[in-house]
This record gives structure tokens, C-alpha cells and sequence, in this order.
């Protein structure tokens, strides 16, 4: 038996399809994968990511000690409430993780990073953060439910009262806003996601976890597998750590490249070195979308082939329900050309060369 | 539970098998089978006049998350593809044992049904799986 969210026996009663996912217990669908993805490109659906690691830091010198540990620079915060993506490098310019931090205030920032690389992150944040005087508070107290789709703010307010959901009025996108909620406490809602709409991600102390789905449910906010949570995150054209990048690549050979603040050039984070070089000498592979013009499926680790020539790998692939069509991200070689080859069970099928998002906001890019 | 109907034959890996008056098998899979795989977009039905023996790969079914082989469940001829999966795979999750068939087959033995699972045995072992 797996790792269980406060939300485990919710999902049993609303009918889930239950698998292992490094070591949690956690829903793939409720019925229909499909069905739950279109509803988060045209309605609202929830998605339980309680087993995401919410990690506080705390310190005088927390901003230096993120300006050094992060690839992204914090110093891009100015306004407080404000979120940040970025790498986190080891010194060989791999990644470590991925992950969202946002600046509370100047002696307070909040991480949450993946729930398969919880451990290593935490050894390696802690192992950095002593040297700046930083305090990190792992707070496995709050369970995080993100609420997406383009009716997602206003059904959420529905569900939180009138009371909480005027104080998180005028969020704006890619912010955080705590709240006090009168049955909750204090909450903290992000405007943020991995779906490509709108919605938000909602931390919340773990006791009221059941309470809020279920108030959320009664707002017909549907709840979505991790399933849905995969294609949608693939449409919008958003990396899948362990999948689509890990230690043994750097950002700029995962897509990744505008995540890496390289002004100011005195700014020392971990991993710089290796990135000007490979800044420098160019990139041998790099990631891209690719959309399969026969009929099929594309798969993670099925071979690319460029001008006859195997080329490189999918790293992550699916069907899109958005755009009816099979589509995924391929490690290839960098001179890839508009075109490419992918085998599929000893076929060479025809596949084009993207450049993701293929969908966002409800529509297809493609 | 999922729905097993009781005039048809399976096999271990969740085919089921009708008998037709013409002396052909039709082919499909079971409702269980479609369960654990979700909605399914993609199907490769095999051509006319292909032959297979039995346990060889003789169509693929896709659902947004895996790739599942179809089993032949006896030697044959294949002699009709139903081409209405090509563009409506989802047929197969609304309606396994009826518009959702794969294919048909002339099987080499004409008595080939009748050494196939009935009913009860693949109920049987399907909840033995799901225990």
C-alpha cells in the first residue's frame, strides 16, 4: 500500500481509478481521461497534488541564498505575492529539479517542487541553505489542490464564500495571495497551474482538505486524474520532471533555456559554468514538439529518426484531445530539420517539428 | 463489475469471440479490457486476407495512456475489419461487444470456439485479478 493524501477515501467514493505514483496512492481518472481534460479546457476541473512538497524558507538572507541556488533569478520578484519558475542545478549544470517559488515577503519565501525528487531537494536546499542562515520548513501540515479551467476562479470564490473571496479579487496571474478564511484559517491561493488555463493552486491545512473538494464538487468543479493532468500539462507545452529532463541534461537542452537568468552576469548560481559553455559551444540536442501527421500514438522512448539517421528519443508523448492528434516532446539532434521520422511498432510514421504550446486557453496552437 | 455476456467465448488475454452463421469468429475486446485501458483513440485493425495463428498480434488498441495488443484467439483468415474504428475508436469504450468489434476470422478449425473460455471461467478470472 502506497502513500495516502487526506483526500484518499474522497476519491474512492467519487469512483477513482487508482494508481502508484512514486509511492502514492493517487486517482488516474474517475472514468473517462478524456472527459476530464476537456472539462479543464472549457470549464473547471480539481486536481488533488497533495503529495507536491510545499517547502517554506525563512532567513535575513533568504533572496541570496535563492539568487545562488536557483538558475532563474529571484532578484526578477519585485512585487511581493510574486512567482518565479525555475531550474534547480547541480554542478554539472543538470537538473535537479523544477520548481515554483514565490517571494511573501523579503525574509519568507515559499518553494513547492515534485513529489519523486522530494527527498534529494530537500538534502540539497538544506545542505545550501545552512550556509546563508536560512530555515526550511517542510510543511507536510497543508494539502494543495489546484482548481483549473476557465471557469475555475469564480467557482472557486463560489465555494470559499463571499468572505474569503473578497480578499482574493484581484490576484493576478502568476501571484499568491494569503487569506484568512473563517473555517479554514490562514490559506494560501496561487494563481498558477500546469494546464495552460487559468485557476488556481490552494494550499490549505490538510484537516480541511475533504470539506473544501467537497464544497468544490457542489460547484460542479469536476475532479480530474492524473491523467488529464499529463496531457493537459503536454498541450501546454510544459516539461514533465523525470520524463522530460533530469541531472543527466541542463535546461538548455530541455526547452528550458528561458528559465536561466544570465544577467546580471556577477551572479553566481550553482551550474553557471557549465551553461556558459554550452552557451557558448551550442547545444548537440535539444527539446522540441513534435505533432504526428499519419495515424497513431506517440510514446515516450520511441526513436527519432532525421534524414534516415536515428536522431534522437520522445520524452514524453500522448494523444491530444485538444487537438485530435497525436503530439510529444523529443529529445532530437539540434540541426532537426521541419520534419522527422518516428518508429512506431518497426513503422517509420511522419511527424512535424513544433515549437509548444500546441494548446492553451481552451484552443489548439497547432 | 464489468459486463460479461453470457453466449460468448474469451480467451486469458481479454479477447472475446462470437460465433457468426456464416462459420466466421467476430472479435472484440472485453469490457474489462477497455476498462483498464481507458478512452481509446487509436485502433490498427488488421487487413482482409491476413492469417494468423493463434496468439499472434493481430490488431493494436491505443488509449491515451498505453498500447495494448489483440490477440488472435485461433487460426484464420481474417475476412472482414470493422473500418469504423479508424476514425471513431471510442466506439469500442461505449460499446465493447457490439459496434465495438475489431475484426472477423475464418478459423482453420471449424471447432476452434468450442475449446475457448466460456462465461464463467473468465469471470472467474477476471476477479481473481482484481483481488
Amino acid at each position: 500500500m502506497g502513500k495516502r493524501t487526506p483526500l484518499y477515501d474522497m476519491h474512492i467514493s467519487q469512483g477513482a481509478r487508482m494508481v502508484d505514483f512514486g509511492g502514492w496512492d493517487m486517482p488516474i481518472n474517475y472514468g473517462s481521461q478524456i472527459q476530464e481534460h476537456n472539462t479543464v479546457r472549457s470549464d473547471a476541473g480539481m486536481f488533488d497534488v497533495s503529495h507536491m512538497t510545499v517547502v517554506d524558507l525563512t532567513g535575513d538572507k533568504v533572496r541570496e541564498f535563492l539568487r545562488y541556488l536557483l538558475a532563474n533569478n529571484v532578484d526578477r520578484l519585485k512585487d511581493k505575492g510574486k512567482a518565479l519558475y525555475s531550474c534547480m542545478l547541480n554542478e554539472k549544470g543538470g537538473v535537479i529539479d523544477d520548481l515554483i517559488v514565490y517571494y511573501v515577503d523579503d525574509t519568507f519565501f515559499r518553494m513547492v517542487v515534485n513529489s519523486s525528487t522530494r527527498e534529494k531537494d530537500l538534502a540539497w536546499i538544506k545542505k545550501h541553505a545552512a550556509n546563508f542562515d536560512v530555515k526550511v520548513n517542510v510543511r507536510d501540515d497543508l494539502t494543495m489542490i489546484a482548481v483549473q479551467g476557465p471557469n475555475a476562479r469564480e467557482k472557486t470564490h463560489l465555494a470559499l464564500g463571499s468572505e474569503t473571496a473578497e480578499q482574493l479579487k484581484d490576484t493576478a496571474v502568476f501571484f499568491i495571495k494569503f487569506v484568512n478564511d473563517s473555517n479554514m484559517g490562514e490559506i494560501a491561493i496561487a494563481r498558477t497551474g500546469y494546464t495552460g488555463e487559468d485557476g488556481y493552486e490552494i494550499m490549505l491545512p490538510k484537516e480541511h482538505a475533504s470539506t473544501f473538494w467537497a464544497k468544490l464538487a457542489e460547484q460542479e468543479v469536476v475532479p480530474c486524474g492524473l491523467g488529464a493532468r499529463d496531457t493537459l500539462r503536454l498541450e501546454a507545452g510544459m516539461n514533465l520532471y523525470g520524463s522530460d529532463m533530469d541531472e543527466t541534461v541542463t535546461p538548455l537542452e530541455a526547452a528550458l533555456g528561458w528559465t536561466v537568468a544570465w544577467e546580471p552576469e556577477e551572479r553566481d548560481f550553482i551550474g553557471r559554468q557549465v551553461l556558459e559553455q554550452q552557451r557558448q559551444q551550442g547545444v548537440e540536442n535539444k527539446l522540441v514538439g513534435l505533432v504526428l501527421e499519419d495515424k497513431g500514438v506517440l510514446r515516450n522512448h520511441q526513436k527519432i529518426f532525421i534524414d534516415g539517421l536515428e536522431g534522437g528519443e520522445i520524452t514524453s508523448g500522448s494523444y491530444s484531445p485538444t487537438v485530435g492528434k497525436a503530439i510529444a516532446f523529443a529529445r532530437v539532434a539540434a540541426n532537426i530539420g521541419n520534419t522527422c521520422k518516428v518508429e512506431i511498432r518497426g513503422k517509420q510514421l511522419t511527424a512535424a517539428v513544433v515549437k509548444p504550446p500546441f494548446a492553451r486557453n481552451g484552443k489548439s496552437c497547432i | 463489475m464489468s459486463e460479461i455476456p453470457q453466449d460468448l467465448r474469451y480467451t486469458k488475454t481479454h479477447e472475446w469471440v462470437m460465433q457468426n452463421d456464416e462459420g466466421t469468429l467476430t472479435v472484440g475486446i472485453t469490457d474489462h479490457a477497455q476498462a483498464l485501458l481507458g478512452d481509446l483513440v487509436f485502433i490498427e485493425a488488421p487487413e482482409e486476407g491476413t492469417t494468423f495463428q493463434e496468439g499472434d498480434d493481430s490488431a493494436v488498441v491505443e488509449s491515451v495512456k498505453a498500447a495494448s495488443d489483440v490477440y488472435a484467439p485461433v487460426d484464420g483468415e481474417v475476412t472482414a475489419s470493422n473500418e469504423a474504428l479508424s476514425d471513431s475508436p471510442e466506439i469500442i469504450n461505449s460499446d465493447p461487444y457490439g459496434d465495438g468489434w475489431i475484426y472477423k476470422i475464418k478459423p482453420e478449425d471449424a471447432g476452434a470456439f468450442d475449446t475457448l473460455m466460456d462465461a464463467d471461467a473468465y469471470r472467474e478470472m477476471v476477479e481473481e485479478e482484481e483481488h
